[in-house]
């Protein structure tokens, strides 16, 4: 019996440290995950709450499938630009032998530029690259050139690119810079001692130490490009076809015409960011065990 | 010649930041025509809906950031002094708002707090305005408990609470009076950070039907030509002055560190 046990020993405590954190936990179940919950279960509903996959099965249309191809290539394009040039920015201050007093001010600049995203962005782009704009007029009046007989729209696929660009970059920067900082002047020294030159160098040794950054930054870039709305729907209003601005239009006004195929729109978001952080967390795992 | 490339990729890179802003600019001041004048901003400025929109995301700035302050601090706070094996449950909640768009969030919120639920928030705009600021204090999540739990990590929490239970404080004595003040840096970049995502937020309050400023932003851009830029530099200018303070009151703590 319970009662002959002898009292020493770890008795069973309520877990009350756990009351610590339930207001948090509260918050948690109802502001993020039910209301999660309820996109991932309405995606396998009928209207009558039924299993069912139509849903899933009715996202393969040519409109909802070339909107997910758009959005991925999108999110693909500017996380790969954004890590190679915020890379090379964030590397020429650190290791270019600039002087000191840039680092500080582009590091801020960052902050801003990467906050500076959504509505106000695609106006500064429209005032700038836009029929209008500043460089779109400059570069006709001044050289002749007539950026929209070339073929270049701000309200395209490749707009949006440079538009996205301007908040990929800083945040690449701003992650990017403590991790170049991490890398120990020593590391390069023993290289050399042992002969590489700086190419072998940075892809022997630099490289796959900052390996697990980079991709997580990849990551995280390739669902902020992926999730966000306000930018493309200022810029271009609510007929780009792309997976946010639909289900943007969905929320509004159901113009899919079936409400649960709009929780399976949003269903297929979920996962797509979710892989792309699950891939990140893998590798990063695989990278680790090489770098021990 | 290694200088010479970092000069090249920092001018081009800049030039690239530059023009946006100098065109967002330049525009905003072509509204008469032949020559530079501020009357775009004055339209914006004698717009009742401007200031109307803005007070209103300005105050649920300002709630965000007491939801966001109220939640995060207490919690980080416990974790780090009494349930270490709760953390990566918390930090992985905390870094789900950068997983999961924003929008997804609010369709959920649509659905799961419409007028037939079990909360039905979405039926007054008393009850949405509440929706919002829990959405808001969502997105911030990841950037306040960031914050607040390096600014824990540079003070020993459990000394702290000893010596302040031994002199006999409540709990909230210790959360308000004691670990408050000494992660206040930390909480006011967070604030900071918060306040620039709030400003310029357009998902969430559009399809919640709020009359937020960037839902006011996005009408003024599809029916105006010389003030949506004559807005962009305000809200450039918001978001500087959000990320200036922040580092303002980061170098005023180490200044003060370093002195003491």
């Amino acid at each position: 019996m319970a009662d002959d046990r002898p009292a020493q020993g770890p008795r069973f405590r309520w877990p009350v440290e756990w009351l610590g954190i339930l207001p948090f936990a509260v918050f948690a179940v109802l502001f993020l995950i039910l209301p999660t919950m309820k996109i991932v279960v309405g995606a396998f509903q009928t209207p009558e709450g039924g299993f069912t996959f139509q849903n899933i099965i009715e996202l393969n249309t040519d409109s909802i499938r070339s909107a997910y191809w758009t959005s991925i290539k999108l999110s693909f394009v500017t996380a790969l630009l954004g890590c190679a040039v915020g890379f090379a920015m964030a590397a020429a201050v650190v290791f270019g032998g600039l002087p000191k007093g840039i680092r500080s001010p582009l590091l801020t600049f960052s902050g801003v530029a990467s906050n500076f995203a959504g509505v106000p962005l695609a106006f500064a782009f429209i005032a700038t690259l836009g029929p209008v704009g500043l460089v779109t007029v400059w570069l006709r009046t001044e050289f002749g050139i007539n950026l929209r007989a070339m073929g270049f729209n701000l309200l395209s696929f490749w707009g949006l690119v440079i538009t996205y660009l301007f908040f990929q970059i800083p945040l690449m920067i701003l992650i990017i810079t403590p991790a170049l900082d991490g890398l120990k002047r020593e590391w390069r020294e023993a290289a050399a001692v042992l002969g590489a030159t700086g190419v072998q160098y940075w892809r022997m040794v630099a490289l796959p130490i900052l390996f697990p950054s980079i991709l997580g930054t990849f990551a995280l870039l390739f669902a902020n490009a992926f999730g966000a709305v306000a930018t493309a729907f200022a810029l271009t209003g609510p007929q780009l076809n792309i997976v946010p601005i639909k289900l943007f239009a969905q929320i509004r006004g159901d113009v899919l015409g079936n409400p649960n195929l709009g929780y399976a729109l949003a269903f297929g978001m979920i996962v797509i960011t979710a892989a792309a952080n699950f891939l990140y967390i893998w590798l990063r795992v695989r990278s680790e065990r090489w770098l021990k | 010649m290694m200088r010479l490339v970092a000069w090249g990729t920092l001018v081009l890179g800049c030039l690239y930041f530059l023009l946006p802003l100098l065109g967002m600019t330049e525009f905003s001041l072509k509204m008469r025509r032949g020559e530079y004048s501020l009357d775009a901003y004055r339209v914006v400025f004698a717009d009742p809906r401007f200031w109307e929109t803005f007070g209103y995301s300005l105050a649920l700035s300002a709630a965000t950031i007491v939801v966001g302050v109220v939640l995060v601090v207490p919690t980080a706070y416990w974790v780090r002094l009494r349930l270490p094996q709760a953390r990566p449950f918390v930090e992985f909640v905390t870094l789900l708002p950068l997983v999961i768009p924003a929008i997804v969030i609010v369709f959920g919120y649509i659905r799961l707090y419409n007028t037939s639920s079990f909360l039905p928030l979405t039926g007054s705009a008393f009850g949405t305005d509440i929706l919002l600021t829990m959405g808001y204090a969502t997105l911030a999540l990841p950037y306040m408990y960031r914050s607040v739990d390096t600014g824990l990590r540079t003070i020993d929490v459990g000394v702290l609470t000893e010596a302040a239970q031994s002199l006999g404080a409540g709990w909230f004595t210790i959360l308000a009076r004691i670990i408050l003040p000494n992660v206040m840096v930390a909480v006011l970049s967070g604030a900071f950070l918060t306040l620039a995502i709030v400003m310029g937020e357009f998902t969430m309050a559009a399809l919640l039907n709020r009359p937020a400023f960037g839902p006011y932003m996005q009408l003024l851009g599809a029916n105006r030509a010389y003030e949506p830029p004559a807005l962009a530099v305000i809200a450039f200018a918001i978001t500087w002055g959000c990320m200036g303070l922040m580092q303002l009151v980061t170098r005023f703590a180490k200044h003060e560190r370093a002195k003491a």
